[in-house]
């Protein structure tokens, strides 16, 4: 069964947005934003740069360099306007599809590949720049998210948290009692729901019947649901959203409705669930187009501008693709490395096993 | 010395790690005004305040997963899990978060997380309260996980797994929990190791292996098998997870008779780990098979026929008569 095409490509009344498809800035009475020049020609920049991110990294999937890629197409502004509302004490806790959240967090994009590569699990130091690992496990990370929230509550600190998750994620029981928690503790944590419409076939009519920001209420904390294609909107509201847990004034739920373009992952075949006339309406929601298009009636940027970042782009898929290949592959014995902090007999028994067995193969 | 119930021995043991480490923090359910179900926590927050002594949703999985949260900041909480019965909502936090996440980060990450788990039987208490889900977490690499079975212990393990930048599934023995020692709280030179096991009873001709509130029981069987000419060595594990195998195999070779001892079904429980690899390491020194005493492989019974389900001091003599019989 197919789902009918309009579904969920409303712009619904309640969705803030202060940026048109068409590229025309609008107000909103609760949002607002002032952008200089060079902010607006630097989100665009972003975005750009994490398409081609993630693009090379499905080439990279396809000629079997990466064993599976979780792709970002269609949600860049969602990822883009809420990671550059982080200020860098903030804690971002993402799933494994927040390829631009970790852009804006200055990770080494080389670096989200290595678990998608199979060569670790994680594959950055989630304390360098506060970017948590990728999480797997659908929810989980929402409640580590509000326990570093409860700590930095009680180091008296001035942060925030950030959970990122879909909209599939909203049925999971972690999910809901981190919003119980966060709630009862006040934590300051935003909670950042990428509501892509999908959950890999599963369209959102088998996750809720109330639009999901709604949810929010019967925590006991505000939903605000925005325009996920829109870059302004997202800074805005999560700028705000993490200002006010900043403040002790607790959580946000922010819905970000938007639309996931591509397959769930690179094993994933989106044409046996959903209909080509859905995918159609969502591309002319573009959110790197309606950037552009504000640009050029701004005056703000001219052709010039958009092919040097072109060619910035096309530089980074290069090296990222080079670095990719470049990747070591891990050695047999690594694998009991990191089990446990303190010394354990038992790794080092069968470690110890193992290396005499590897040894005998050795001529 | 200072005579102490086992769990007055776990709450001066919080008290004390609380003490030492401001970044200590306890949380769970009812562990606040009610100081636990059991009282383990009693006082602690009255004197260590409401940041530190954490009331907590209804909501196991919460629990371990946003003390997971706290350690990530620096925190090193301790989780109360109100029952055995009710550590599964917590298993996947505990199983593919709390132990794996350490060596995804390849080391950049600790997290000193302790899980305390009151189980076991014997009380009389309705269905999930008396459960022994030890092998859930043995199986699960990244955990430690622990058993203490009598006061001094408590006080000691208590505070050595708080220490641990590891996490650590604490098990106490909940029908053990108002039996008294006398323990000297002043030192530490009579601390053993946290993976370290102990015999506790010496003896020449069978070993009894067991943890938690079965080294009693075997304790009286033991005592009991004198009177019959038997002597019998009793190992306390203590550890499980990493176990003390050089205890256990040296005291296999000098007895030739293996008798584990525990609450948990039979049927892929722990003991099953332990018989195998004692045949592993000292197949030549065996006189029998390792035999194995525990529960069925049932759910836990209604409290009116659980004296027939938990080992008792007969049914490990009993073991320890057919273990003869080879
Ligand atoms: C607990 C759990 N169950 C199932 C899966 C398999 N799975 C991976 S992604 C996914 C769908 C997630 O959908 P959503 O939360 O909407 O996030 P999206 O991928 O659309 O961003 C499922 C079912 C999983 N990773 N974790």
């Amino acid at each position: 069964m197919t789902v009918d095409a309009s579904r969920g490509a409303e712009a619904p009344p309640e969705l803030v947005q202060l940026l048109t498809p068409e590229g025309e800035r609008v107000e909103h009475p609760d949002y607002d934003i002032d952008l200089k020049p060079e902010e607006v020609r630097s989100l665009y920049r972003d975005l750009v740069l994490v398409r081609r991110i993630d693009l090379e990294a499905v080439a990279l999937q396809r000629q079997g360099e990466l064993g599976i890629w979780a792709s970002l197409l269609g949600q860049e502004a969602a990822q883009i306007g809420s990671g550059r509302a982080l200020t860098d004490a903030d804690m971002a806790f993402p799933t494994y599809r927040e390829h631009g959240v970790a852009w804006c967090r200055d990770v080494d994009p080389v670096k989200l590949l290595g678990l998608f590569r199979g060569v670790n699990h994680g594959g950055w130091d989630p304390r360098e720049h506060n970017f948590h690992l990728y999480t797997i496990v659908i929810g989980s990370q929402t409640l580590h998210a509000v326990g570093y929230a409860m700590g930095i509550q009680r180091d008296d600190a001035s942060a925030a948290a950030i959970a990122y998750f879909g909209d599939g994620a909203t049925s999971q029981g972690d999910v809901n009692e981190s919003f119980i928690w966060a709630s009862v503790f006040n934590a300051p944590i935003v909670f950042f729901c990428q509501n892509n419409q999908w959950a890999i076939s599963e369209p959102l009519e088998k996750q809720t019947r109330i639009p999901l920001y709604r949810r929010a209420s019967g925590f006991g904390f505000p939903g605000v649901r925005v325009d996920g294609n829109d870059v302004f909107a997202c800074l805005a509201v999560t700028r705000q959203a993490l200002k006010n847990a900043r403040e002790g004034q607790g959580p946000t739920l922010i819905e970000a409705f938007t639309y996931r373009m591509g397959a769930h992952t690179t094993t994933d075949d989106p044409t046996r669930y959903r209909v080509a006339s859905e995918l159609e309406a969502w591309k002319l929601k573009d959110p790197i187009e309606r950037v552009k298009s504000y640009l050029f009636k701004n005056e703000l940027a001219d052709q010039a501008f958009i092919e040097s970042v072109e060619a910035e782009a096309d530089q980074l898929g290069a090296d990222l693709r080079r670095r990719c290949l470049a990747m070591p592959d891990p050695q047999p014995l690594d694998m009991f490395d990191h089990v446990y902090a303190e010394p354990h007999p038992l790794i080092d028994e069968e470690r110890a096993q193992f290396a005499a067995y590897l040894e005998g193969f050795r001529d | 010395m200072t005579v102490l119930s086992l769990s007055k021995a776990l709450n001066e043991g919080m008290r004390k790690a609380m003490e030492d480490d401001p970044k200590v923090l306890i949380m769970g359910e009812d562990v606040g005004k009610l100081g636990g179900v059991f009282r383990v926590t009693d006082g602690l927050q009255k004197d260590f305040g409401e940041d530190r002594v954490i009331d907590t949703p209804l909501a196991e999985s919460g629990i371990i997963g946003t003390a997971i949260g706290l350690a990530l900041r620096g925190y090193r909480p301790v989780c109360e899990i109100q029952f055995d019965g009710f550590v599964f909502p917590a298993a996947d936090q505990i199983i593919t978060q709390l132990a794996k996440m350490p060596m995804r980060s390849l080391g950049a990450i600790k997290l000193p997380v302790v899980v305390r788990i009151p189980c076991g039987g014997g009380i009389g208490a309705v269905e999930h309260h008396s459960e022994s889900p030890e092998a859930y977490f043995t199986h699960t690499a990244g955990l430690r996980v622990v058993a203490c079975s009598n006061p001094a212990d408590a006080y000691v393990m208590i505070q050595q797994a708080i220490r641990s930048d590891d996490p650590v599934i604490f098990f106490e023995p909940k029908r053990r929990y108002w039996e008294k020692a006398d323990i000297d709280t002043g030192s530490t030179d009579w601390w053993t190791p946290l993976d370290k096991g102990r015999v506790v009873r010496p003896g020449t001709d069978v070993t009894l292996l067991a943890y938690g509130p079965m080294v009693k029981t075997c304790l009286e069987a033991a005592k009991a098998a004198e009177d019959d000419g038997r002597s019998l060595e009793v190992i306390d594990l203590r550890s499980l997870n990493p176990l003390d195998a050089p205890l256990v195999m040296d005291s296999v070779r000098r007895t030739g008779r293996v008798v584990v001892v525990h609450e948990a079904p039979v049927n892929s429980g722990f003991g099953a780990e332990l018989a195998a690899r004692i045949t592993e390491q000292c197949f030549y020194h065996l006189e029998s098979p390792v035999l194995r005493v525990g529960g069925f492989s049932t759910p836990y019974p209604p409290s009116k026929l659980e004296e027939y389900y938990l080992p008792d001091l007969d049914r490990v003599l009993d073991a320890v008569d057919r273990a003869f019989g080879y």
